[in-house]
Parts: C-alpha cells; structure tokens; sequence
C-alpha cells in the first residue's frame, strides 16, 4: 500500500456566523472533520474604548462600560464604580449597594438566559431562546424603569447609583420572581434530559482544572471545571457579604456542565434578589453619596439654590479630580472576573483604564478546547464560552 | 500583607522593591529577572499565584524607559492577588510569560498591538485588537485619538480603500482642568514669566 499524503483544509468560519455569537472570524485548519488547529481573529469590534475613556471625565466613562459586554451592562458599570471609590476612597451608602447588587443579579440572569438559549440554539434548539428573550424584556423593563433605557443603562455611577428606584417596582419584581421559577422550570425540562442537547454537550471541550487556571478562566468556565471560586464569596464588594447563596459547582468540565452551572446561578440570582428586596424594604436613605464634589445636586434643589447650581456645572464640566494611585478591581460579572485597572495622575480623567474582559481568557482557550474535536462541536464549545465580542474587542 | 511582600522580597530575590497600597500588594522587577519571579510566585508555597489574570501596557512618554508592563496575578488558593511591574524602553524586548502561564499569550499579544511592547520568545507575536495591516500603536500617548487613516469603500475600484484622516472640525480636546484648586503642576499661558528673572 502506497504512502497517501493528506493535507490539511484550511477553513474560514464567520466574521459573519449565526454560531459565531457576534464577529468572530475563525481560521480552522481541518483534518477531514477533524479541528486540527483553530485561530481565531479578533478585533473586528475594536471601537477604542481604553483610549476614548482616557479622553473623558470619570463620569464621562461609565456609559462606555455597557457597551463593553451589551448583554451585561451593569455588572462593568459596577466594576468602574468599584474601582472609582477606591481611589476616591470613598463607600457608597446602604441602599444604593442593595441596589446596586439587586441590579447586579437581574444582570446575571439576562447574561444567563441570553447564553444558555443561544447555546441551546447552536446546537440546534430553537424553543428556549424564543421562551428566554420573552423573560429578558421582563427583566429589561426594571432596566428601563431606573434608568430610562433598556440595554445602556448608565445607572451605577462612582458613590452610588443615579436614582431611587420608582414606587411598585419592588412589588413588580416580586411578582415578576413568582412566574420566573416555573418558568427556569419549564427550560430546564426542554434541555437537561433532551437527547439531542445531551449529545452536541456532554464530554464536548472537556476543560481540567489545571487547564482552567492555567488559562485564565473564571466565572461559570472556571467553576464548571470543578474549582468553586466566586469572587463574590471569596472576594465580597458591597452587601455581597450579606447575602445568602450557594456556588454551584460542575464535575466533569464539558460544555454540559457550563450549561448547568449557569442554570443554577439563575436560581441563586433569584435568591439573592429575593433578599436583597426584602431588605430595601427596610432600609432606606440616600442612594448615591451625599458629597456634592462627587454626586451632583438633585434638580429641585439646583432650582432654588446658587450652590448647588455650581456644584452641578462644575461636575459636568470639570468632573472630580481623583487621587494619583492604582487600583485593580475586580467584580464577578456573569461572564467571570470583569477588572478595571484604573491609573490616575491625580487629573479629572483616568491616566490609563485598562478592561479585563472575561471572555478574552476564554476564548484564546478555544483552540485548546476544541483540538480533535468534529467542526459541529466548536459551534458547541463557543456556545457555552458565553463570548461577546463588545468586551473581548473593546 | 507586608508579610508576603517581604517573604516575597526576600525568598525570591527577583525583586527591586514592593509596596502596598490601597491594600494592594505591588512588586517592581527587572526583565531579565521577570521569568523567575513569576515562577517563584506561582510555585511557592506561601504564593501559589496560579492564575495569571491579566497583562496590560502603560506608557508614560516622559520617562526614559516609557512603558509599565503591569502583571495581575490571583491566588485562589491564598485569596490573595498581586501587581508586578516591568519598566521598559520601546527597543528592549521583555520575556514572555507565555511558557509560565499560558494566559499570557493573547495579552502580550495585545500589549504588543497597543503599545509596541516587544516580547521576546514569545511563540506568535501578531497584531490582535487592530485592523488587518494597521500601522502604529494606538494606546501611546503620542497616538493622536483620531488616528491617521480613515476607511471608506471605493466604488471605482470597488474595495476598501484607506485615506489619511479628514475632519470637517478639528478635534476640540475640551480642558475644564480648574487651574485654581492646586494639587496639578500645570503652567497657564503667560504664568512662565512669572518665574523669569527680571
């Protein structure tokens, strides 16, 4: 028998792909259906936002950060916030951190539905996503209902959030959770046990723990591979500490088990958002800090007062000038560890502003996932990277 | 803390100095000494930083050696994080950590993008974040926010076509900087002849 040389395919995937989650080219080197090699080319979204934000006052910043990962505004608005006050030194006051963290979760849940349906669409499932996106506009109305807007929310501000939360919305979440839990109920039914799911996920990009720390992972990725780490256990900001919820945790590191890892952070989302309801039914007081060199005056009082019309022209001309110093913070957002490295010179606009966008780690994994594997399971293995090229791109 | 930054001082000896602050543990070191500290760091008992988070450039175009090469690294075992900073030229090449941490390939990578930072062993040193055939590094400070080309899609040639940069307006960079508060050295038109000798 003669010696047959075969040679690789080498195969374009995208930028334009219903499965490629966004612009997402991929060259794939194929081995007959074989991945031999897959090299991503990111950057078609790259809009500069680490060099606009350096152009811009400090409040100026934050209406950039939905618009890193758009189907989890708040959770990076956070993080900014976060890492604002801590050079400021500065906490924000009880029931704006409530707020801030009941806004947090329904972010959760909103990544989560949109990636578990979409995932579940990948792989050739089209119900869920239809039931999901109907639950999203639920949740994107508490959204619009804080901050006027349903997706670019611009709401956590650095000392607090921008305003209290309308009357009855307390009320209207809760109603809204009663329904959501048959819901959660109803999609779990439609996947977990469906053949077809359980075939394109399980045993598919299996990720060891020694691989997911050796690649960055973090968030549902790191915690589906076996390692319970959640920084908001571990590393608590605002009330987190205060909250009562568990980590799930996955056993076998496959897509199946990132799906149901995300699934169950759904259910702990609800609880934390029950608690902290519960709670702001109690607590009351100012929603953002009561310094006027950081938080503007509220309009009413800008009518009648000469100060506080100062004050609020010289916020939103000037800004606040924050300390020269360094911080790195970090937040769990739905996607992993979402950090802001923030350099300030001491000026009213950050020095320097770098994005850790959690699916960026994730996706330079891809190649390693999805090596040996048939080309139908990448489409699988980025479904369940919960990628989203405005924060791997910036 | 200053527990570990000591130990961390002293144990690896790969250190030019460390400092906490914020409740941030930062540690300086050199480039060539760059790889055995971050072996120390993930490897020691006391460290076991096992998670490189993140690689990042800062460019700071008044100092000799202009660019910060800012390393984040986790401890998940330890719940403990830290900074470790290169101070580096535009020519000298620094190591790649991509053999240490494989993480590190895809941020150096951008590092390089943004800022022309050269990575040396580094296994595919390419252009990431920009586009296809870009010139230049976008994040130093010299790199005007506006950039130099412009796209537009030519109907003659029928492609995509780069022109040098057209404003209808010029870039308007509005400076509210109160020069009255104190606290930022700055000189105002016309303040210079206050220091003149006369």
């Amino acid at each position: 028998m003669s010696d047959v040389e075969i040679k690789t395919l080498t195969m374009n995937f995208g930028p334009q792909h219903p499965a490629a989650h966004g612009v997402l080219r991929l060259v794939v080197e194929m081995d007959g259906e074989i991945v031999e090699r897959c090299d991503p080319h990111i950057g078609l979204l790259h809009r500069g936002t680490e060099k606009l934000i350096e152009y811009k006052t400090y409040l100026q910043a934050v209406p950039y950060f939905d618009r890193l990962d758009y189907v989890s505004p708040m959770c990076q608005e956070h993080a900014f916030a976060l890492a604002v006050e801590k050079l400021l030194g500065i906490t924000a006051p009880e029931r704006g951190q409530y707020i801030r963290v009941l806004f947090s979760e329904i972010t959760r849940i909103l990544n989560h539905l949109l990636n578990v349906t979409t995932f579940a669409m990948d792989t050739g499932a089209l119900t869920p996503p239809l039931w999901g996106f109907e639950q999203r506009e639920l949740l994107m109305e508490y959204y619009e209902g804080v901050s006027g807007s349903r997706m670019h929310a611009n709401y956590f501000r650095p000392g607090g959030v921008h305003q209290d939360l309308p009357d009855g919305m307390l009320d209207s979440m809760e109603a809204w959770i009663k329904q959501f839990y048959p819901f959660l109920k109803d999609l779990e039914d439609l996947l977990n046990d469906n053949r077809i799911f359980r075939q394109r996920t399980v045993d598919i990009g299996v990720v060891s723990k020694k691989q997911a720390l050796d690649w960055g992972f973090s968030g549902p990725m790191i915690r589906a591979s076996g390692i319970p780490w959640d920084l908001r256990k571990s590393q608590p900001y605002d009330v987190y500490e205060r909250m009562d919820f568990d980590i799930p945790v996955g056993k076998t590191g496959d897509c199946f088990a990132r799906y149901l890892v995300r699934i169950e952070e759904m259910y702990q989302s609800v609880r934390i958002m029950e608690q902290c309801i519960k709670a702001l039914r109690t607590v009351r007081g100012p929603v953002r800090i009561d310094d006027r060199k950081i938080a503007p005056p509220r309009r009413a009082e800008m009518k009648g007062s000469m100060e506080a019309l100062i004050h609020h022209f010289k916020l939103y001309t000037e800004g606040y000038k924050v300390p020269a110093g360094e911080t790195y913070t970090v937040v769990e957002a739905p996607k992993g560890e979402f950090g802001v490295y923030l350099v300030s010179d001491g000026t009213n606009k950050p020095y320097r502003c770098k994005i850790r966008a959690p699916g960026f780690p994730h996706l330079q994994a891809l190649d390693m996932m999805t090596r040996g594997h048939q080309l139908a399971d990448m489409s699988a293995n980025i479904g369940s990277l919960d990628i989203v090229f405005g924060e791997i791109d910036r | 803390m200053d527990d570990l930054g000591a130990h961390i001082a002293q144990k690896s000896g790969a250190t030019t100095g460390w400092s906490v602050r914020l409740g941030e543990l930062m540690l300086d070191t050199t480039p060539d000494k760059l790889i055995a500290l971050l072996t120390f760091l993930k490897n020691d008992p006391r460290c076991l930083f096992a998670q490189l988070v993140d690689v990042c450039g800062v460019d700071w175009p008044e100092r000799e050696k202009r660019f910060d090469v800012v390393y984040n690294l986790l401890s998940l075992r330890n719940n403990q994080r830290v900074r470790v900073k290169v101070e580096i030229d535009e020519a000298t090449p620094v190591p790649s950590a991509a053999a240490v941490y494989s993480s590190a390939t895809w941020f150096e990578r951008e590092a390089y993008d943004l800022y022309g930072v050269w990575f040396a062993d580094h296994p595919d040193l390419r252009r990431i974040l920009t586009d296809y055939g870009f010139e230049g590094h976008p994040l130093r400070k010299d790199f005007p926010l506006t950039g130099f080309v412009e796209m537009r899609w030519d109907d003659v040639q029928k492609r995509v076509i780069y022109e040098p940069v057209k404003l209808t307006q010029e870039f308007r960079r509005f400076d509210f900087l109160s020069p009255w508060e104190g606290g930022i050295e700055r000189i105002l038109p016309g303040d210079e002849k206050a220091t003149e000798t006369n």
